[in-house]
């Protein structure tokens, strides 16, 4: 099955929860011995297309038009290209950028499509996806059937995919009709936080604080503090994004971003469904909340009764100090 | 203005939802049902939005699906929705068939703006809202956090992964919403008894031309298991010694 997958990017690199949807598309094109190959979307991609090119032949389409991420155009170059190509198989790692255009190009190739998939198999040549449901209560086993298939891949469910070859792969730039590229929405722009800090998607290490936190001044000196002692991300839970304390690209839930770091340490955070849904598959939890019966513990393995606002700065000074002596 | 906001009746997620033993389906029967929350969002910002324009503007709910989405109806004209249609369908429906039924009711309502939620928190799949953009060809912006409506255009501030986006649509428009939109109000006593008057329309699916074609099946049900263990450790020096030796994620 002819496999495409949609390369997420910041305009320079490629985004790491792309290669992870590579891998799933790999996966899938072995089992049918058929082949994998990007599409790069996006104004001045050069860079982008030959890292990509590490992995397997890319497919460049290069404009003005996609400098900025609307899903008018992208959606349509994206069903041109499948429509073109007899694509089986399309996908690209769940993020807002794929949630938003995936299901868009989806529609206009009348094919069928699973969200958020962590796990697939293929029988008879259709994909059959688990995808959780319910704020990850439930996972249910879809079959697709229709043509063609359409998945968006949770990052942290598939290992990112390696730049295996020694020789770079192809990139064709394809050159598309005008009318494909038109979009009725214009941008006006982006606003985004300073990051000083790697996004929770990215990080072996995740810091989350919740509603114990009382303001950003606290946030940052406690729940940034302790991430950047541990090297790692931090995040927040739903009732800081509301509160106007954290910006929503912190956001770790249901209707957040999905992580699954070496170590989440949840600070202050109560543990609703809609938060454990973004986190509970981390590899160890830990937990630290004034309220001994908070539902948070029962997703954790390490669990520590107390105010953050003594724990923490404790926490941090002390994980200083070790690493202080470990460099000696 | 006519605003549509499709509303999708879903079991209570705030509840333990669990998959049956024989994983058929999942075991919503003792489970209260709700407006799915986003789409709760998406109506109380279109009544807001007639509330600010006045009558000019006009709110319809729409609801597909089987018997049980009339009380559903009924809390969204008491939200303030001014009508409400019942597309009344047994089958079990997939994303992409309920885009091609609204699409079905947008031809034949012909609003200017579609507002619905970005997600259901049943199948949580995000996609009906872009499909019926799509099947529309009308302009979209999903995860919306801001919307104003600008004469015949609407600036529509959207939730991303790297930061808010702005967009500016021309309508007709798909938009979708976010949480931070607004918060939902509830239904006063006096709202209800109104909403008992207000005009609720019912369709029969085959009705509106479109034949149920489903793309997914699901095949079974499985609810998540945890198998942690909590330990509680007592002090910051045993949590340091636990990751230390036990883990090893950190220094
Ligand atoms: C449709 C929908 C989608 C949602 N999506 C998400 C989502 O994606 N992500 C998300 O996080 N939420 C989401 N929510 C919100 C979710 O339901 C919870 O409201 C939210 O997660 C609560 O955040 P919290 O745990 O920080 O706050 P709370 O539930 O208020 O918990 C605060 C916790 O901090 C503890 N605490 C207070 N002070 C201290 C202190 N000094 N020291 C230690 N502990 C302290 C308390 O004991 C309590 O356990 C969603 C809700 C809905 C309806």
């Amino acid at each position: 099955m002819r496999n495409l997958v949609v390369a997420e990017h910041d305009g320079t690199h490629l985004r790491s929860a792309s290669l992870s949807c590579l891998t799933f598309a790999k996966m899938v094109a072995s089992v049918t011995n058929s082949d994998v190959a990007w599409l790069v979307l996006g104004h001045g991609v050069e860079d982008v297309a030959a890292e990509a090119a590490n992995y397997v032949p890319v497919i460049a389409v290069d404009s003005p038009a996609l400098a900025h991420p609307l899903a008018e155009p992208f959606s349509q170059v994206i069903a041109y290209v499948a429509r073109a190509r007899r694509i089986d198989v399309l996908s690209a790692a769940t993020s807002t950028f794929a949630k938003d255009i995936l299901p868009r190009a989806a529609a206009l190739l009348g094919g069928t499509m699973a969200s958020d998939v962590v796990r697939h198999e293929l029988v008879d040549g259709q994909l059959q996806c688990d995808c959780p449901q319910y704020a990850g209560a439930v996972t249910a086993t879809l079959r697709l059937t229709g043509s063609p298939q359409i998945a968006t891949v949770r990052a942290s469910a598939y290992p990112a995919a390696q730049a295996m070859d020694s020789q770079a792969h192809a990139v064709e730039q394809l050159q598309v009709v005008p009318a494909m590229l038109t979009a009725r929405a214009q941008y006006e722009g982006l606003k985004s936080k300073q990051k000083s800090r790697p996004d929770v998607t990215e990080a072996r290490v995740v810091v989350s604080g919740g509603r114990a936190l009382k303001n950003s001044q606290d946030f940052e000196r406690l729940v940034g503090q302790l991430a950047d002692v541990l090297g790692g991300a931090a995040g927040c839970s739903r009732a800081l994004v509301d509160a106007g304390i954290t910006p929503n690209e912190l956001q770790v839930g249901q209707t957040g971003k999905i992580v699954a770091p070496e170590l989440y340490v949840a600070l202050g955070i109560s543990g609703a469904v809609q938060h454990l849904a973004g986190m509970k598959n981390s590899r160890t939890i830990v937990a630290v909340n004034s309220d001994p019966e908070a539902p948070i513990f029962e997703v954790a393995d390490y669990g520590l009764v107390g105010d953050v606002y003594t724990v923490v700065p404790e926490l941090i000074e002390k994980l200083q100090y070790h690493a202080a002596c470990a460099t000696g | 203005m006519k605003i549509l906001v499709p509303t999708k009746r879903v079991p209570d997620t705030d509840q333990k939802i669990v998959a049956t033993a024989d994983g058929t389906r999942v075991a919503v029967d003792h489970i209260p049902y709700v407006i799915n929350p986003f789409d709760a969002i998406a109506l109380e910002e279109a009544v807001r939005i007639g509330e600010r324009l006045g009558e000019s503007v006009e709110v319809v709910a729409v609801g597909i699906g089987g018997e049980g989405y009339e009380q559903q109806l009924r809390t969204a004209l008491a939200t303030g929705a001014h009508r409400a249609v019942h597309v009344v369908c047994g089958q079990t429906l997939d994303p992409w068939n309920v885009a091609r039924l609204l699409r079905a009711i947008v031809e034949w309502e012909r609003p200017q703006l579609v507002l619905m939620g970005k997600q259901a928190v049943d199948d949580d799949a995000s996609q009906t809202g872009q499909f019926l953009a799509a099947l529309l060809d009308w302009p979209q912006a999903t995860f919306a956090s801001r919307l104003e409506l600008q004469g015949e255009r609407i600036r529509v501030e959207r939730e991303t992964d790297h930061g808010i986006e702005t967009l500016n649509l021309p309508l007709p428009a798909v938009v979708t919403t976010d949480l931070r939109l607004n918060e939902p109000r509830y239904a006063s006593l006096a709202a209800i008894m109104k909403a008992k008057k207000k005009p609720l329309d019912l369709i029969d699916a085959e009705k509106l031309g479109v034949t149920i074609d489903p793309r997914i099946e699901v095949l079974r049900y499985r609810s998540a298991e945890t198998q942690r263990r909590c330990e509680r450790v007592r002090s910051v020096d045993e949590l340091i010694e636990r990751l230390r030796n036990q883990v090893g994620a950190i220094v």
